[in-house]
């Protein structure tokens, strides 16, 4: 009887979770095909903020990160890996798009140096 | 259910290794994500991802893998609480969402590279195809996997063994629908607007 009891009750976790992320994928879709009035970055913005809420409530709920009594090392090295993606993805982003202002170029110019680049092919 | 102190040491040592490869797995999507945010401009003169992504298209998509993630976390409640008729309900339902959102996503790629498409068209096209693409690839392998373990299931009756090599799936399940919201925010929410 307890058992069952505590059976349904995690069950219902899994449910709201599903529900929440759903939700959240829905609204993201929502914004995305409204004639809405952000413009593009506050629009990224805001979508990128509703997949971190759901990166967590999958993180949590679904592969339980939050478990008391799984080992430490899952959550660290969970941490621990996130920290160094961002540094990978933001830094590869930011060195990419400012690659004008290292050398010298106009943004004009160093679209029109990568493209003779791009026509030379490899 | 009690395990003996070997069956624990071998379960805590597989998860430690499973969890680290996913961690790797989560540097390469890393890598292509990079990757794809920096060449998405980079059309070549041919369409955008405006003009090509449908975005409700892709919404269903997104929602039946999140519910293929879901049973899947319903099937591993069932199988620790020794319910092994549920959980192969469960675990099948996950297979056939999974199979029906790779078919989805086979489907994207027939129409565009139909119309011309092709990832040789542009880099933004290179990259589109290779981050959507490697994670299918992950999919396909999960869907084998998945098929390998309910067949496993009814040969060997060592309930331990199925339950480690089952929770190593949901973890490995859960991670790919982590990794779809990203695509589906960056490739296709970021790309349509």
């Amino acid at each position: 009887m307890q058992k069952a009891r505590e059976y349904r009750r995690q069950q219902l976790r899994y449910a709201y979770a599903y529900l929440l992320a759903g939700a959240l994928s829905i609204a993201a879709y929502a914004l995305a095909v409204s004639a809405s009035t952000f413009t593009d970055t506050s629009f990224a913005v805001i979508v990128l903020c509703a997949a971190a809420l759901q990166l967590y409530i999958q993180s949590r709920y679904f592969l339980h990160l939050d478990d008391k009594e799984a080992p430490r090392w899952r959550l660290l090295s969970y941490a621990f890996t996130w920290f160094t993606l961002l540094i990978i993805a933001v830094g590869s982003i930011w060195i990419m798009n400012h690659l004008n202002y290292n050398m010298g170029m106009s943004p004009d110019q160093m679209d029109q140096y990568m493209n003779s680049q791009s026509l030379k092919g490899f | 259910m009690s395990e003996s102190a070997e069956m624990i040491a071998k379960r805590d040592k597989v998860q430690l290794g499973f969890w680290l490869y996913l961690m790797t797995d989560c540097m390469l999507f890393t890598s292509l994500f990079a990757t794809y945010m920096i060449l998405r401009n980079s059309t070549n003169g041919g369409p955008g991802g405006s003009e090509l992504f449908s975005m409700g298209f892709v919404l269903v998509e997104t929602l039946i893998l999140l519910t293929s993630s879901y049973v899947c976390g319903l099937a591993n409640l069932a199988i620790h609480n020794g319910r092994k008729k549920e959980f192969v309900v469960y675990l099948g339902a996950t297979i056939a969402l999974g199979i029906a959102f790779l078919t989805m996503e086979l489907t994207e790629f027939g129409k565009l590279i139909g119309e011309g498409h092709t990832p040789q068209t542009s880099a933004f096209l290179s990259a589109f195809f290779t981050l959507v693409g490697t994670h299918g690839l992950h999919i396909a392998i999960g869907l084998i996997w998945a098929s390998v373990l309910i067949w496993a299931l009814y040969r060997q009756g060592r309930q331990e063994d199925i339950l480690r090599k089952f929770s190593l799936f949901a973890v490995f399940w859960h991670f790919l629908d982590v990794v779809w919201i990203f695509i589906f925010t960056i490739v296709y929410a970021m790309g349509v607007k």
